[in-house]
C-alpha cells in the first residue's frame, strides 16, 4: 500500500479527491498499471515510436497529447498487444503480450480509434455480442446504463449519432469489467455537447478508480480528464507530468491579452518587451496585433500593467485573461500550434 | 438459454445470421436470384411437341404425296418462288419434279432440313408404292431425367453453392476489415478461430434452407428427378459449400477494400461459371484444357450433383470429385489460415 500512496502523492490533481478503488480485484496486484521501457517502433523509414519510457499508476486516468502524427496511436497500439514493438519492454498489470496473452485481453478494456460496428445490428446485440467474449464483467444492462444508451438500446447502429456510437465503443470496452481502460481519441470528430457528455462519464469511470488511458490532441480534453499528461511529438515524449505542473513549467499560470488602440501616428507596432520586468511578468509575444504576457498571480500583475501602460499613454481597446492551458505549453516547448496541424 | 447467451460462438453465429437476414440483397440473390433463372430456363428449353417441318414441291402429286406424313407440312410453288422462300428460311426442304425423278433442295447443314429430306423421300417413294422390307412400330418415351431442365437444375444448384458460400465469407470478412471490426474484435478475448467459425455455422444453417427452397422448387414446378440417395446428397452440399467457403476464406484472406474483394472473388468465379459445366457439358471444352477443367470445384460439385441426381449414383462411386472436393477444402483453408489479415 506504502506505494500506492506514495503514488498518489505525486499525481496531486488538486480538484480531485482521490477515490479508492472499489473492486478487490483491482488492488490484487500492486505495482504500475502499464510500464513502458525504451519502446520503439518504426515503419519502414518512419520512426513512430522513438525510445519511449512511461509508467502509469493504478487508478491514475493518464493521457498521450500530442498533434496528429506524433506516435500516440501506435504507442497505444503497442500498449493494446495489436502492434509489436522493434525494442522495449511493454508490461500491463505486471505481465507481457507474449506470455499472458489471454489473461490481458480479459482484463483490459479498448476502444480503437475509429470502429465502424456492423451498421444493421442494434446496441443491445452488439453489447451481447462483446459480452460473451469475457469470462467475468457487467451485465450488457449495466453497460448500456453507463453509456447513457438506454433510449437507443433497440436501435440499429446505422442509427445512431456520432456521440452515440462513441459511447457505444465504450460500452464495448466496459462490458468486460477491464482493470485498465485504453480509449484512443475518443471525442475526435464530435460536437461541443457529445464531447461533453463523453467526458462526463469518462469522469464517471475515473471515480469509480479505474486506471484509463487516453490519447488526444485536444489539450482541453487532456486538462479536464487526465491526472497526469505527458505531450508527444515525433516519437518522443517531450513534457510529463500533471497539466498544473506542465503549466507552471513553461512560467506563469494565467496569460494577458490585450490590444492598443491605434494613435496618431499611424499603425507602428508598439513594442511592449519592457513590461516583462514587471514582477510577476513572464513571457511575451505579440500575435495579430494582441499582445500576450504569461503572469503568474493575476492580481498583482494586472494593476502594474495597467501602470505602465498608463504611463507611456497608452489606450486599451481590449482586454482579457485566461488561465494557461496545454495549448500554451505546447506553443512554448514546440513553437508550433497543435491546432495549426 | 442462458449458457448459450455467454457462448461466443454462439453469438458470433447469431451476428452473422441476423447481419445476412437484414441484407435484402443478399436475400435476393442467394434464394430468389437462382430460383428465377430456373423459371427462365425451363420456359425457354421446354419441350415441345415435335415440330411440324414447312416443305414445299413443285406439283400437287408430290404435294400430297409430303403431306401424308403428319411431321411434314407441304405447299405447292413454282420453283422460283420455292427457292425464294427456301433462301429466307420460311421452308426448309423444296422438292422439284424433274423429267427423271425429283431433285431435294435443302440446306445440309441444317438438322431439320435433313431431317425434312428423310421423311420426304420416304412419303415420295411411299407414294409411289414402295413397302418397308420390315414391318416397324413406334414406341414414344418422354424420361424425366433427359430433358435440359433436368441437366442445369445440379448446374445452378453447384453455381448457387460457389457464389453464396465465396460472396458469404469474402465480402463479410473484408467488409470487417475495411471498417476496423475485425482489429476491434481481435483487441477483445475473443477467440480467432470462432470468428472463422461462425460464418461455416451460419454457412450450414443458410444452406439448408437455400438449398431445401431451390430443389423443392425445381421437383415441384419441373418434376426434376431424385434418383439418388437424398442423404448423399446432403452431404455432397454440405461439402461442396464448404469447400467454396475455404475458398472464399482465402480470397478474403488479405484484401484490404471490398472493391478488391470483389474483384478477386469475380476472377475466382468467372472461369468456373464458363468451364464447370452449369448451363452446357464440360466435355464440350477442348481435350487439351480437360484437365484443368476437371480440377476446378466447380466441375466437380457439378458432375457429383448430376450423378446423384439424375444418374442415382452411389457416393462410392463418386470418389474422383469428392477427392477433388476435398483437396479444394482442405488447402484453402489451411493457406488462409496461415495468412489471414487481422487487421
Amino acid at each position: 500500500m506504502a506505494d500506492r500512496d506514495a503514488n498518489i502523492a505525486t499525481i496531486s490533481a488538486p480538484t480531485q479527491s482521490y477515490p479508492p478503488a472499489p473492486s478487490p480485484h483491482l488492488k490484487q496486484r500492486l505495482g504500475p498499471s502499464l510500464l513502458l521501457k525504451g519502446v520503439r517502433k518504426a515503419f519502414a523509414d518512419v520512426v513512430a515510436v522513438d525510445g519511449l519510457d512511461l509508467q502509469v499508476n493504478r487508478g491514475e486516468c493518464f493521457g498521450l497529447l500530442g498533434p496528429n502524427g506524433a506516435g500516440k496511436t501506435t504507442t497505444i497500439e503497442i500498449c493494446e498487444g495489436l502492434t509489436a514493438p522493434d525494442d522495449g519492454l511493454v508490461e500491463l498489470l505486471g505481465m507481457n503480450w507474449r506470455s499472458n496473452e489471454k489473461e490481458l485481453r480479459q482484463r483490459i478494456g479498448i476502444q480503437l480509434q475509429e470502429t465502424r460496428f456492423p451498421e444493421k445490428l442494434t446496441v443491445n446485440e452488439t453489447l451481447r455480442l462483446f459480452r460473451s467474449f469475457f469470462k467475468r464483467g457487467i451485465s450488457v444492462d449495466e453497460s448500456i446504463r453507463t453509456a447513457q444508451l438506454e433510449d437507443k438500446r433497440r436501435s440499429r447502429i446505422a442509427g445512431l449519432s456520432g456521440g452515440q456510437k462513441q459511447r457505444l465503443a465504450m460500452a464495448c470496452a466496459l462490458v468486460g469489467d477491464p482493470e485498465l481502460l485504453f480509449l484512443d481519441e475518443p471525442t475526435t470528430g464530435l460536437d461541443p455537447q457529445a464531447r461533453r457528455h463523453l467526458w462526463d462519464l469518462i469522469d464517471n469511470l475515473k471515480r469509480a478508480g479505474r486506471t484509463i488511458i487516453l490519447t488526444t490532441h485536444y489539450m482541453d480534453e487532456a486538462e479536464r480528464l487526465c491526472n497526469r499528461v505527458a505531450i508527444m511529438d515525433h516519437g518522443k515524449i517531450i513534457a510529463m507530468g500533471t497539466p498544473q505542473e506542465l503549466i507552471a513549467s513553461v512560467g506563469g499560470e494565467h496569460i494577458v491579452e490585450f490590444a492598443i488602440v491605434a494613435n496618431g501616428s499611424g499603425n507602428a507596432p508598439v513594442d511592449l518587451t519592457s513590461l516583462t520586468e514587471l514582477p510577476d511578468v513572464h513571457a511575451y509575444r505579440v500575435d495579430a496585433g494582441l499582445h500576450q504576457f504569461s503572469v503568474r498571480e493575476l492580481h498583482k500583475a494586472v494593476p502594474s500593467i495597467f501602470d505602465a501602460l498608463n504611463g507611456m499613454g497608452l489606450q486599451l481597446s481590449e482586454f482579457r485573461t485566461h488561465s494557461a492551458t496545454l495549448d500554451d505549453v505546447f506553443l512554448r516547448l514546440t513553437g508550433r500550434n497543435l491546432r495549426d496541424e | 438459454m442462458n449458457s448459450l447467451e455467454f457462448s461466443s460462438l454462439y453469438q458470433l453465429t447469431m451476428a452473422r445470421f441476423r447481419l445476412f437476414l437484414r441484407e435484402p440483397e443478399a436475400i435476393f440473390w442467394i434464394f430468389v436470384f437462382p430460383i428465377l433463372l430456373a423459371v427462365g430456363l425451363g420456359i425457354a428449353f421446354r419441350n415441345r411437341p415435335p415440330d411440324v417441318l414447312p416443305v414445299a414441291a413443285t406439283t400437287m402429286q408430290l404435294t400430297q404425296a409430303l403431306n401424308t406424313d403428319k411431321s411434314l407440312s407441304a405447299v405447292t410453288m413454282d420453283e422460283a418462288a420455292g427457292f425464294h422462300k427456301l433462301a429466307t428460311g420460311d421452308i426448309l426442304l423444296l422438292v422439284v419434279q424433274t423429267p427423271n425423278g425429283v431433285t431435294y433442295q435443302f440446306d445440309d447443314t441444317n438438322p431439320d432440313a435433313r431431317t425434312a429430306r428423310l421423311l420426304a423421300d420416304h412419303a415420295v417413294q411411299a407414294a409411289e408404292g414402295q413397302h418397308n422390307a420390315v414391318p416397324v412400330d413406334n414406341k414414344l418415351v418422354h424420361e424425366k431425367g433427359a430433358r435440359y431442365i433436368d441437366f442445369v437444375v445440379p448446374g445452378l444448384l453447384g453455381m448457387n453453392l460457389m457464389g453464396s458460400a465465396i460472396w458469404g465469407l469474402g465480402f463479410a470478412i473484408v467488409d470487417a476489415r475495411q471498417k476496423n471490426l475485425l482489429k476491434r474484435l481481435v483487441a477483445s478475448p475473443m477467440p480467432r478461430w470462432q470468428y472463422l467459425m461462425s460464418f461455416l455455422l451460419s454457412r450450414l444453417v443458410m444452406l439448408v434452407v437455400e438449398v431445401v427452397a431451390f430443389l423443392g422448387f425445381a421437383w415441384l414446378v419441373f418434376g426434376v428427378p431424385f434418383r439418388g440417395s437424398i442423404l448423399e446428397l446432403a452431404f455432397l452440399c454440405v461439402l461442396i459449400s464448404m469447400s467454396f467457403s475455404g475458398l472464399g476464406l482465402l480470397v478474403a484472406s488479405r484484401a484490404r477494400t471490398t472493391e478488391g474483394v470483389s474483384g478477386l472473388m469475380n476472377v475466382v468465379m468467372l472461369p468456373m461459371w464458363i468451364l464447370s459445366g452449369v448451363f452446357f457439358s464440360a466435355s464440350r471444352f477442348p481435350a487439351i484444357i480437360q484437365p484443368f477443367v476437371r480440377i476446378l470445384p466447380l466441375t466437380a460439385a457439378n458432375d457429383a450433383l448430376r450423378a446423384n441426381m439424375l444418374q442415382g449414383t452411389a457416393i462410392t462411386h463418386l470418389i474422383a470429385p469428392v477427392v477433388v472436393l476435398l483437396v479444394w477444402l482442405t488447402i484453402p483453408f489451411a493457406i488462409s489460415l496461415r495468412i489471414f489479415r487481422w487487421r
